[in-house]
């Protein structure tokens, strides 16, 4: 490995965004043949050093080297040029066209006026097979899974000559073995000399493929370190800076020990399930209880969560509340059942982003009550300024409009909206992700508080520690299916992880 | 914050008032006996009258249109389920020299509403249950409408001798204003109360952002959209009649022609948002006003009417010109030096 | 599943053949006159105008855009054409060159209003719709017929096929038109950007593909083409008239829904558009042949076969989503050990 062998260097970058230093004279280097991790929390400014890197973000200061060379990159078509590319979590690539034509759009081989799809298949098969993918190029891309697609799209990189690779979350949606083939391929490319920037949010894969890592909070560089000497519980405590202790103490409070009289569950689900989604399940929820799902992404934690809220139809089994019997097809039937469901893609499923934070607040009280009894104008606002001092969500006014506000804040209000209605069921997909630590420490806090006062409370996190802090019972999900229940001593991290994995000792 | 954006929603209105002003002072200085009003045989009479009343159908069509807009949608057929309302309560009263009424008049007012109802329902189907984009939803009714309506009056333009079909778009016995214009009040009044003391603005308005978010807060966007496309069918079919009445006739042809797009330059002169979201049914009241008394007095310089959409697109472009984003952004330079070219430079656009 | 997707990707072309020859074979056995080469041979010279418009069509549908405007820019193309030569002694050739080029402005206006200031396609095309009609009646309210010789030359030209068939220089435009549309989707760069921009444009974008430059050349392209099928249309019609070409914009884009062209966009056939146009063709003929049904059940038909197409592309995309969400479930398997 030409290990001092700098190929990218970007010194003192600056840029802002409207309120917000996304990046302060951030510095990063990248040697050739190395992998590099870009590693922080959300918001720490890695998306935004990748942009600025790839002329997707115009920086406000600073200095970007390829090769010695100053370099200003206007386009991510520029930074391609100059041998810059970036593979993206979800591909961008065209769905619609065949996998060799994504290959090479834009660069067609032209013979006699037409393009060359001889030259263009024969050309992407033996690109592909260099990175060991064997498929039939004239397929559409969409008829692939996510994992050769990424492949297809490092390919196009390849040959479009990359110096620089970026490899933004890659392997959100990878199964193990996709993962190994992915890193399998990338030694091979580090060999080549080829400098690999990878962001990642699994510790394991940090450790198991990089050189270096760089650590960035809050837009401010951390330092540059070389994995093999920093040990992860360092790493940790890099990414989210002084606040770790607060983080600690709420571990010691710990476990919320429910008060369950035990014949009493809110819910119980009989072979519920969703062609498709999620198979049959059988489910419990207790009220005053914390229900962890766990799993990895796809793994059904989040379906489940779906059927539940009627959100997705389920096509078996049966449903009970209290005891009795219902049929939910939509959300509104879940909602006046008693169930509230913050979804996990905030922008797209959970703000309302044009109306206010009052309006945000009272719709789902609005749409529970249903459409004629019109919440007054007072009772609104008594209600918004109650739940903003109560979550203390920091906006200027309950008329602010919500997209105007943090990502933490948007999702307190989201979680006033539920509140207000009263729920004895409050579903959380992923009400953590993207916001800062603090208000993460808040949310914890109160979903643990809200289920001593008797709610039951479903939650899912992709981050385990943040379970094990707040769950007192958890279902485990893999291959789309509830594969166990866990409470008491087998909530720790290692059995809850092992049986997330899948070992030999539990049996299909 | 609070008062900046009680300004905005002041500026709401504010600036298609202005519009109107404009419009006004032009016609009081350039038509003779603008502001004239007297009583003819009981009747009240004079130019801004005319525009009211002529204004009456677009103002019906424009309350369903800014409804559908507001979820993010258009309703392109609303001109042809004038068409089709008014061919089928004409021919249902019947062509008679005498004025006999084949049917009831009611009848023939309820079977047309009905039907209006029927077309308003079937765009929302497509749109809200299948999902289909709403250009092209709407777009089917837009065209196979005219074929609908021309099939109800068998290719004839009916004409109707039955004397109180003449009131919907006149003067009915003993009232001096305008019928049509109290059928405006009547609808925009249960409309505007609808929406005061229901939550139903506020959930079109959430549709209209985000609807996916909308259907998990428990808002069931089906039937939101459902239910403001089967009102703007309904709104259309009510135009249908005052136009049809106007002109004591059935024309499948010309009855509503072009008027999908008069209703949707009303909503955009009122400041509606083509992309959905906040809207305001008095600002679209106020652009109809404006498109009518545009329309008035063209004709009044002697535009004739074939060519007034021309003018009215390039109308169009502008307001959307100028609600654009981009275009003020990229715009915003050059006017900071030339200021206040904006018309111009968009009229030249087309 | 490969196999199943790439059925119904091309089941929408596969009914609409179907359908074409179906409804041919209705029509032979209904009408005696019906069967006959000349009838076939009929429905390009008829319909000659159809196809050039379903072709610009088929692309602005696979970028993921509208246009409105088709009907009423070959409405204003025929008047104009009508109005030059007739009334203004001008050479017909300059004439349909002109013609061309103000198709081209018209559409490269409509694409710059779209792409440069991200204005909806449907309210610019819509305004483009009502300005085309305006203009046209501008022109002249009467209509004016064409009697000068070369367009009539044109016009009652035969070009001379097997036996006795025969189909007009209409059709021969409307043929050539089509092959070079299927060069260009299929063999060119600037067509396979279009379809890209039409999958996924943000990937476009980023996969460095002209994209602002497609998008609007392809609105150009459009209007080139609505003004050619005006030319075509006032050899077929010999007069303007401004009430022409009404609810044509629908016909369009229903020859290229019927012939597989996803409203979605990325996906779409120009031979697809050709079939969809001809289908159209025959119900045209045979209500013409039945005599006594109104025309305007034609409008009413094309609408609501429209419609039956819309409907099943729907469903086809929610199986097919559907389906993708389940090898999505299936592929998401054990990250091994997430922290």
């Amino acid at each position: 490995m030409a290990e001092n062998n700098p190929i990218l260097k970007m010194f003192g970058i600056c840029k802002t965004f409207p309120g917000v230093k996304a990046l302060q004279n951030v510095d990063f280097m990248l040697r050739a043949g190395e992998v590099h991790c870009l590693m922080g929390e959300n918001g720490a400014g890695k998306s935004t050093l990748i942009k600025v890197l790839t002329g997707v973000e115009k920086l406000d200061k600073g200095e970007i080297f390829l090769d010695g060379e100053n370099i200003l990159p206007k386009t991510p078509l520029e930074a391609q040029a100059v041998g810059i590319s970036t593979v993206y979590q979800e591909v961008n690539l065209c769905p619609n066209l065949s996998v060799a034509e994504n290959m090479f759009i834009g660069r067609e081989p032209i013979t006699a006026g037409r393009i060359n799809w001889k030259e263009i298949n024969k050309r992407a098969e033996a690109a592909l097979e260099k990175l060991n993918v064997k498929i039939d190029v004239t397929q559409t891309l969409d008829s692939y899974s996510v994992a050769i697609q990424q492949m297809v799209a490092i390919a196009r990189s390849l040959d479009v000559s990359a110096k620089v690779l970026i490899l933004d979350e890659p392997t959100s949606s990878l199964d193990k073995n996709e993962v190994d083939k992915l890193f399998e391929v990338l030694r091979k490319l580090k060999k080549d000399g080829i400098g690999i920037i990878f962001i990642t949010h699994f510790l394991d894969q940090v450790y198991e493929i990089s050189d270096r890592i760089t650590v960035l909070r809050n837009g401010e560089l951390v330092g540059e370190f070389e994995t093999a000497a920093l040990p992860r519980v360092q790493l940790v405590a890099k990414m989210i800076g002084k606040e770790f202790d607060e983080l600690a103490s709420l571990n010691k409070g710990n476990v919320a020990v429910a008060n369950i009289e035990d014949d009493t569950s809110f819910i119980k689900a009989r072979g519920l399930g969703s062609s498709g989604t999620i198979k049959p399940f059988d489910l419990d929820i207790k009220k005053g209880e914390v229900l962890g799902l766990v799993g990895l992404l796809g793994s059904g934690r989040t379906e489940t969560a779906r059927v539940l809220f009627g959100a997705d139809k389920a096509d078996s089994g049966e449903l009970f509340i209290n005891n009795r019997k219902v049929s939910m097809t939509s959300p509104i039937d879940a909602i006046k059942q008693g169930m509230a469901f913050c979804p996990e893609d905030r922008k797209k499923e959970g703000i309302i982003g044009d109306l206010t934070v009052r309006e945000n607040i009272m719709l789902a009280l609005q749409a529970k009550r249903g459409m004629g009894k019109y919440i007054t104008r007072k009772e609104q606002e008594q209600l918004a300024d109650k739940f903003i001092k109560l979550l203390s969500i920091k906006t200027a006014g309950p008329e602010q409009l919500i997209k105007n506000l943090s990502g933490g804040n948007q999702q307190k209000v989201i979680l006033a909206r539920w509140l207000a209605t009263e729920p004895d069921l409050l579903i959380l997909d992923e009400p953590t992700r993207g916001i800062d630590v603090g208000t993460k420490t808040e949310i914890q806090k109160l979903v643990v508080k809200l289920a001593e006062e008797g709610m039951a409370v479903v939650f899912i996190s992709s981050e385990l520690d943040e379970e094990l802090r707040t769950c007192s019972r958890m279902a485990v999900f893999r291959d789309r299916q509830k594969i166990a229940e866990l409470t008491g001593d087998d909530l720790t991290e290692h059995y809850v992880m092992q049986t997330i994995a899948g070992g030999q000792n539990d049996a299909e | 914050m609070q008062n900046r954006l009680k300004n905005i929603t002041k500026s709401r209105l504010f600036w298609p008032l202005m519009a109107l002003a404009l419009m006004i002072v032009f016609n009081i200085i350039f038509v003779d006996d603008f502001l004239k009003i007297e009583i003819k045989d009981g009747n009240l009479f004079g130019r801004i009258i005319d525009i009211i009343n002529r204004a009456a159908p677009l103002m019906l069509m424009a309350i369903g249109m800014t409804l559908v807009i507001a979820t993010g949608g258009t309703d392109l057929s609303v001109g042809s389920v004038a068409a089709i309302s008014g061919a089928l309560v004409c021919s249902l009263i019947g062509g008679d020299f005498k004025g006999v009424a084949q049917h009831p008049f009611a009848v023939a007012i309820l079977a047309a509403l009905a039907v209006s109802l029927l077309a308003g329902a079937w765009n929302g189907f497509l749109v809200g249950k299948l999902g289909i984009q709403p250009v092209v939803a709407t777009l089917i009714l837009f065209v196979a409408g005219r074929g609908i309506a021309q099939l109800i009056t068998e290719g004839q333009i009916i004409t109707v001798y039955y004397k109180p079909f003449a009131f919907l778009g006149g003067f009915a016995p003993g009232i001096p204003i305008p019928f049509s214009i109290i059928i405006v009040a009547i609808v925009l009044t249960i409309v505007l109360l609808v929406l005061k003391k229901t939550a139903l603005g506020l959930f079109i308005e959430s549709v209209g952002v985000n609807a996916t978010s909308s259907r998990f807060t428990g808002i069931s966007v089906t039937k939101i959209k459902f239910l403001v496309y089967t009102f703007s069918g309904l709104c259309a079919g009510i135009a249908g009649l005052i136009i049809s009445s106007m002109i004591r006739a059935a024309d499948a042809n010309n009855a509503g022609l072009m008027s999908e797009m008069d209703a949707i330059l009303a909503v955009a002169i009122g400041g509606t948002s083509m992309a959905g979201g906040r809207f305001s049914i008095g600002a679209s009241m106020i652009g109809a006003l404006i498109v009518q008394s545009i329309t008035t007095t063209l004709y009044a310089v002697g535009v004739s009417a074939q060519v007034l959409p021309l003018i009215k697109a390039i109308v169009v472009i502008a307001i959307c010109l100028v609600q654009a984003e981009e275009f003020r952004r990229k715009a915003f330079g050059i006017f900071a030096k030339k200021g206040g070219v904006q018309n111009e430079k968009a009229a030249a656009k087309l | 599943m490969k196999k199943l997707q790439l059925n119904s990707k091309f089941v929408p072309l596969i009914i609409t053949i179907l359908l074409f020859v179906g409804l041919f074979a209705v029509g032979s056995i209904k009408y005696p006159s019906f069967f006959s080469l000349q009838v076939f041979f009929n429905l390009f010279i008829d319909n000659a105008y159809l196809i050039i418009l379903a072709v610009g069509m088929t692309f602005v549908l696979v970028i993921g855009g509208i246009d409105l405007s088709v009907g009423s820019v070959l409405c204003l193309v025929a008047m104009a054409s009508a109005d030059l030569v007739e009334n203004r002694g001008v050479n017909p050739y300059v004439v349909m060159l002109l013609m061309i080029v103000i198709g081209a402005v018209y559409g490269l206006v409509q694409g710059t209003l779209i792409q440069s200031f991200k204005m909806q396609p449907f309210i610019v095309t819509l305004a483009g719709l009502f300005f085309g009609k305006g203009a046209a009646a501008w022109i002249s309210i009467e209509t004016i017929n064409i009697t000068n010789k070369t367009y009539n030359d044109i016009a009652h030209y035969r070009v001379k096929l097997i036996g006795d068939g025969f189909i007009s220089i209409g059709a021969v435009i409307a043929l050539v038109t089509l092959v070079i549309a299927i060069y260009i989707a299929h063999y060119t760069k600037f067509g396979r950007t279009a379809y890209a921009i039409g999958g996924n444009e943000q990937s476009a974008l980023l996969m460095g593909l002209p994209v602002a430059r497609t998008k609007i050349l392809i609105y150009t392209l459009n209007g080139i083409c609505s003004a050619l099928a005006g030319i075509v249309f006032s050899f077929y019609m010999l007069s303007g008239y401004s009430l022409h070409g009404q609810g044509m914009e629908l016909d369009a884009i229903a020859s290229a829904v019927i012939g597989g062209t996803l409203l979605t966009g990325g996906v779409g056939y120009v031979v697809g558009s050709l079939f969809g146009a001809l289908t159209q063709g025959i119900i045209q003929n045979i209500i013409m042949f039945d005599g006594s049904l109104n025309s305007w059940w034609t409008k009413i038909a094309i609408a609501a076969l429209l419609c039956m197409f819309i409907i099943i592309q729907r469903l086809l995309v929610a199986r097919r989503d559907a389906q993708k969400a389940r090898s999505r479930g299936n592929l998401a398997k054990n990250q091994a050990v997430a922290k």
